[in-house]
């Protein structure tokens, strides 16, 4: 049982990144283009900011192994919800773009250990 | 499909008010949201809900969900809305067939674990309900009997939220129906042969029962008040169909009804205590007013012990309801009627010392003087007879056996016959209830008969409303009988019935 050696934060971690990483690959394979992957400022952090080619696409990636604590998208909440906002302000920032349309979206990516995964898109989530 | 209705019905004193409840899922995140003025208690169906929805094996849409409750302006209290929140969910997932919630009201709290718990109201519900042509009902099972008092909707019972949806799924299936109705037995009312003596008082209560008049009775402890108010219930005649329908809706607002024979038929008998709170004995509460004593009292007899113990406040408040037969009360979430046409008791003694013989009273003359001051004149005004009680000499081997109810009761009838067959067509039912103009001009008595009121309003001995209750306790004496009019003689007994030197 190597997983289970691990300690847990560790294991939850990579959970998260796994998570990520499919998640870039779904955006990429909808056509959008991802400029930013867990972009990092004083507010915290953002998981991917993509665009397809119209508007800027901010996405908050949340990945559970299971749903014994609930949907994975229901571990966004309005707390977090206005936190991503806030750092996708900065994000336009540091960047210095100007006005431009931006959606917020969710992916919920379900990692059961024994099963396909699944990846629900929530556009425009909040 | 993720849009769906179900029904459901608010309270607004003891009438309904159907509510459809609107169910939406849409994309978003995973979260409820209640629309149209929910209070405290149906905010908290979200998690009942929930909770009772994964406890029956359902799965709890992971999506963004609305539920609106229209009509939105009205304020919607409790938690009877849990059934039809959890259907109307359900079925805009698409997981019950949503035309099977059309023409069908949900009515039941939610148990975590999924069980129906009763709730209040659901008579006057099941009326609302029929009143806009609504066919079907689900009820919790301890409140089948009473929906189906309610002729002319077809009524369920269920004792778990699985079970509603099995039957919406199949429906071939069958939920729980009412059983035969069994009438109450009623409770036994002590008989009026236990009262020894006072043939005054029981004949005034007696006419007070005949009339619908209400009754002031004082003297000294140990004289029978108590036992004489107790026993005037059984004077009065069973309820009409009607009356028990009333009766019941108030009860069943109240959440006073038993499961299983839940129809009152026998005319209620309430006695608050004392120190009774205004909000107690006229109604009250927060949000909207839940009905009081005086409105339990509705068609039965409102018995007040010890009067001049009850705050000033209190029995000033009565006022209103026993001229009007009704109490409206104005709370923050708007305005309720319950009726509260109820015969009114009142049982004083004649000063706070109160000895078995008045001549050994150590009171104050001043003392004796405030004591009964506390009721005041314009409550007093509105008690057609007032009598005192003297003490009991004997232990009644002296006498005959005293008249029982069966008795009494026979005369009482005959005479609430008279008078229901002389004002049929107009609305009232028992002389009490009719307006003084009318018996001045409709139903004038000559000159000669209305002697004594004519003297005494002219003394300045009662006021205009005294002389018309005088006259109307002059009906109900010659209803009693047997007379078609009252005479000279009914007259004057009635003026002796309303003696102010009794209080």
């Amino acid at each position: 049982m190597e997983t289970t050696a691990q300690p847990a934060g560790r294991r939850k971690d990579e959970l998260g990144r796994r998570g990520e990483d499919l998640a870039a690959e779904y955006l990429a394979g909808l056509g959008l283009v991802v400029l930013s992957r867990n972009w990092r400022c004083r507010e915290g952090e953002v998981d991917l900011v993509a665009t397809d080619g119209a508007r800027l696409v901010v996405c908050e990636v949340k990945t559970r192994s299971g749903t014994g604590y609930g949907e994975p998208a229901e571990g966004v909440t309005p707390a977090k919800a206005a936190r991503i906002r806030r750092i996708a302000a900065a994000w336009l920032r540091t960047y210095r773009v100007g006005w431009c349309e931006i959606r917020f979206d969710v992916l919920a990516v379900l990692c059961p250990p024994d099963g396909p995964v699944t990846v629900e898109h929530l556009r425009g989530a909040f | 499909m993720s849009l769906a209705s179900a029904w459901a019905v608010a309270l607004h004193g003891v009438d309904g008010v159907l509510v459809e409840i609107e169910a939406h899922i849409g994309p978003g995140l995973p979260g409820l949201q209640m629309v149209g003025l929910p209070d405290t208690a149906l905010s908290e169906a979200r998690d009942r809900v929930r909770a009772a929805v994964l406890n029956s094996g359902e799965k709890w849409p992971a999506r963004r969900m609305t539920l609106a409750l229209s009509p939105a302006t009205l304020p919607k209290v409790g938690s009877s809305y849990d059934l039809a929140l959890a259907c109307g969910l359900l079925a805009a997932e698409g997981k019950i067939p949503p035309e099977r919630l059309r023409g069908l009201v949900l009515i039941g709290e939610l148990a975590l674990d999924g069980r129906l718990r009763p709730v209040r109201g659901v008579l006057p519900a099941v009326l609302a309900a029929r009143r806009v042509g609504i066919g079907q009902v689900v009820v919790p099972i301890p409140s089948l009997a009473e929906a189906a008092l309610v002729t002319g909707v077809r009524v369920h019972g269920a004792s778990c939220l699985k079970e509603v949806l099995g039957w919406l799924r199949d429906p071939r299936s069958t939920l729980a129906r009412p059983g035969p109705q069994r009438s109450a037995v009623p409770a036994a009312v002590p008989d009026l042969g236990d009262v020894l003596e006072q043939g005054d008082a029981r004949w005034a209560v007696e006419v007070a029962a005949a009339g619908g008049h209400h009754l002031l009775l004082t003297g000294p402890p140990g004289t029978g008040k108590t036992m004489l108010a107790q026993r005037m219930v059984g004077l009065l005649p069973a309820l009409t169909d009607h009356e028990a329908l009333e009766v019941t809706a108030v009860h069943s607002v109240a959440g006073l009804l038993a499961a299983d024979t839940p129809l009152i038929t026998v005319p209620p008998f309430v006695a608050p205590h004392h120190t009774s709170s205004l909000a107690a004995l006229i109604g009250g509460g927060s949000g909207l007013a839940k009905p009081g004593a005086v409105s339990r009292a509705h068609r039965g007899v409102l018995f007040l012990d010890e009067v001049a113990e009850f705050g000033p406040r209190s029995l000033e408040a009565l006022r209103t309801p026993l001229e009007d037969g009704e109490v409206r009360l104005a709370r923050r979430d708007g305005v309720v009627r319950y009726p509260a046409r109820c015969l009114l008791v009142l049982a004083a003694n004649p000063c706070p010392c109160a000895p078995p013989d008045e001549r050994d009273c150590i009171c104050p003359a001043s003392t004796r003087r405030r004591y009964l001051g506390r009721l005041s004149g314009p409550l007093l005004d509105r008690v057609d007879v007032q009598v005192s009680m003297r003490p009991v000499k004997d232990m009644g081997q002296a006498r005959s056996e005293p008249e029982c109810t069966a008795t009494v009761r026979e005369r009482v009838l005959r005479a609430r016959a008279a008078a229901r067959a002389r004002w049929a067509g107009t609305g009232w039912g028992t002389n009490a209830e009719v307006p003084g103009p009318v018996l001045r001009r409709r139903f004038r008595l000559p000159r000669a008969v209305t002697m004594p009121i004519e003297t005494a309003l002219h003394r300045g001995r009662v006021t205009a409303r005294g002389a018309d209750r005088t006259l109307r306790l002059a009906w109900t004496l010659a209803d009693l009988a047997g007379r078609d009019r009252p005479l000279l003689e009914d007259v004057s007994a009635a003026m002796g019935l309303r003696d102010r030197s009794a209080a």
